[in-house]
């Protein structure tokens, strides 16, 4: 249509102006999709904090307590998960593995995992991602630690430094394994997990360094020191939780019920993805109302445009009246006004994503290195086009306002402008 | 019979404007402010029409241009009752027959001084046609058009219309106006913003482009000193019946 070359030549010529719309569009556009797609990863991310294990077992308590402070690290268990009940779980014919998990400890502000080497393995993250050691490897001494990407980095940890574990989730003087050192075997890559902000030590070191404990103290005078704990006996009586996979995916429920109905221990099996759906649930209100933060701010970016092409209408008054004096009615004045709006909303929503693209291209390593969220770079997700499509559209019809205007102003001159 | 009475009574076929008891309002309840009995231009003509504001200028240029609509009467412009059209169509109408010069602020800021002239091209595919006819291309009519207005000089042509002068402008706005050979010229006080000196070389080239594209001229203007160049005057506060009865 002829028109759209006029209305496209009308906004080159008043560049500025259509430029700073276009930005103030193309910024909204950016970060309205932006925080649509840092919500949908943020939301895999967190589904994804756990994968290939089918059950976490601990004692009886809710399935957000337990995948709390079995996952999370967060919060404390109500009670412990006996030996003799784990290595009863361990054997059920449709179990293929079991990973032990033994918390209670801290190393400045950063909880202790007391866990078998076998963790490393069988732990995943991110759709099936396996742990990997940015320097070093898991724990072979009794004393080997090894630590989430984020302790390494934060404390400036490097390997084989010397590292010492306090009692409980504080950290005191009276209340640390002073006696028993650590030394930093391994350092995990970021995975975006709580794995990043975990120490992980052998099952048997955290018994080793509770063997002259009692009652959360050091008992006076009955010392062991760490090379005599060696040649003691190390299996623990209790762990807080335990990873359990199955044989079969199908005896899920077979395994769980068999645990749930456990009669000499009161204990819970969770299917970890149910409580990650569940826990979202609680945390997941905020990234809904970041969303609708950045909709109000594409809405101020529309509304912009509309303010720029309302205060430009009086002084086209004569535009449009040379305009009807050639021939064009007031309905192609409408889609000239129109087609102006039209094309700063599409540029507009163009520009944004090529913006977006842009910070996604330089972003991702950062984002990645520091929270461990992958940002995906590939095309537009559906629910992307539908949120361009409802901007594309808002956009064309926040322009029918001052079209609309010129409309009847084109009818009401006529020939004659009243400049 | 008087000859002249019966030219002016006959339906001719050479009229390009033939008015008979015209009657306009702004509103439907309002006063009439045109009230015309009969007016005819012959094609070709040049006419010259003459009149204090307030004696229906605008409004007979209106009609004329297909942009208001007659409340009464007959109009016809170049064998058309606009009367009988719709917005849409008088529109359409324009784009094809009427070629418009404002007295000043003819042109579209933001096109240049070629896309200006070819802009009635984009609205009317007849006006597009003649120019193909006439010159191949429309930049080619638009420039055979801007050199007979002394107008195509290279550099003239590549500046922001807004950097022309007056002058230069108004002769703008005639090549456009008369591109693709509109029936019918409408020039409301073209001369008024140009030099004294400058305003009958103005009306002389209009007339020769006018020859040339077979276009009728109805030039609107004060300027009494033009009046004599013209085939015939129109004095509109003689001949409109509304501001008679008003007066």
């Amino acid at each position: 249509m002829a028109i759209l070359g006029l209305a496209w030549k009308s906004l080159r010529n008043r560049r500025f102006t259509a430029a700073l719309t276009l930005a103030s569009i193309a910024l909204s556009v950016a970060l309205l999709v932006g925080v649509e797609r840092v919500r949908t990863e943020t939301r895999a991310s967190f589904a994804n904090t756990i994968s290939g294990t089918d059950l976490i077992v601990g004692a009886r308590s809710g399935a957000v307590q337990l995948l709390l402070y079995a996952v999370f690290r967060i919060g404390s268990p109500t009670n412990n998960l006996s030996w003799q009940s784990l290595q009863d779980i361990a054997a059920h014919p449709k179990v293929a593995w079991v990973v032990p998990l033994s918390l209670g400890d801290s190393h400045r502000g950063f909880r202790v995992l007391g866990t078998s080497a076998e963790f490393f393995q069988r732990y995943r993250y991110a759709r099936g991602r396996g742990l990997t050691f940015a320097q070093g490897g898991p724990f072979v001494d009794l004393y080997d630690a090894v630590l989430g990407s984020q302790v390494a980095q934060k404390l400036g940890y490097r390997l084989g430094d010397a590292i010492v574990v306090a009692h409980g989730a504080g950290d005191v003087a009276f209340a640390r394994h002073d006696d028993k050192p650590f030394r930093v075997a391994g350092i995990l890559a970021p995975t975006g997990t709580p794995v990043d902000r975990t120490v992980h030590v052998s099952l048997e070191a955290i018994e080793a360094i509770h063997i002259d404990w009692q009652g959360g103290a050091q008992v006076p005078g009955h010392t062991i020191s760490a090379q005599a704990a060696r040649s003691m006996e190390l299996t623990p009586k209790a762990v807080t939780a335990a990873l359990v996979g199955l044989r079969s995916k199908v005896a899920t429920f077979q395994v769980q019920r068999f645990v749930n109905d456990y009669s000499a221990e009161p204990l819970t099996a969770i299917l970890p993805g149910v409580a990650l759906a569940e826990l979202w649930g609680l945390v997941g209100v905020a990234e809904g109302a970041l969303l609708v933060v950045s909709a109000c701010v594409v809405v101020v970016g529309l509304f912009g445009m509309l303010t720029a092409l309302l205060t430009g209408l009086n002084e086209r008054r004569r535009e449009l009246a040379i305009l009807r004096s050639v021939g064009a009615g007031p309905a192609q004045v409408f889609a000239l006004i129109m087609g102006e709006a039209a094309f700063l909303t599409l540029l507009g929503v163009a520009l944004g994503l090529g913006l977006l693209y842009l910070a996604l291209a330089l972003g991702r390593p950062l984002v990645e290195a520091h929270w461990g969220i992958h940002l995906g770079i590939g095309g537009l997700s559906g629910h992307e086009v539908a949120l361009l499509g409802v901007v594309s559209l808002a956009g064309c019809l926040i322009g029918a306002v001052p079209a609309y205007r010129a409309y009847r102003l084109s009818l009401a001159d006529g020939l004659s402008p009243r400049v | 019979m008087n000859p002249g009475v019966a030219a002016t009574l006959e339906p001719d076929a050479e009229a390009v404007i033939r008015i008979r008891d015209l009657a306009f309002r702004w509103s439907p309840r309002g006063p009439v402010v045109l009230a015309l009995d009969a007016l005819d231009v012959a094609a070709g003509e040049r006419v010259f029409i003459e009149g204090p504001s307030g004696s229906g200028k605008s409004t007979l240029l209106s009609l004329l241009a297909g942009v208001a609509r007659p409340a009464g009467g007959e109009l016809r412009v170049l064998g058309q009752a606009l009367g009988d059209l719709n917005g849409p169509q008088r529109d359409r109408f324009r784009a094809d027959q009427v070629g418009y010069i404002f007295q000043m602020f003819n042109l579209i800021p933001y096109l240049s001084v070629v896309e200006n002239v070819v802009l009635p091209a984009r609205f009317s595919a007849g006006r597009r046609a003649r120019a193909l006819a006439r010159s191949g291309t429309l930049g080619a009519e638009a420039l055979r058009l801007l050199t007979d207005l002394d107008l195509a000089d290279a550099d003239l042509l590549h500046r922001p219309v807004t950097d022309l002068s007056v002058g230069q402008q108004q002769r703008v706005a005639a090549a456009r106006a008369l591109f693709g050979a509109p029936g019918l010229l409408i020039a409301d006080e073209p001369t008024s913003a140009l030099d004294a000196d400058r305003r009958e070389a103005f009306v002389r080239l209009l007339f020769e482009e006018c020859r040339q594209a077979r276009s009728t001229l109805v030039f609107v203007s004060h300027d009494a000193a033009l009046e004599p160049l013209f085939d015939r005057t129109i004095r509109l506060a003689e001949v409109n019946g509304a501001g008679r009865r008003g007066g």
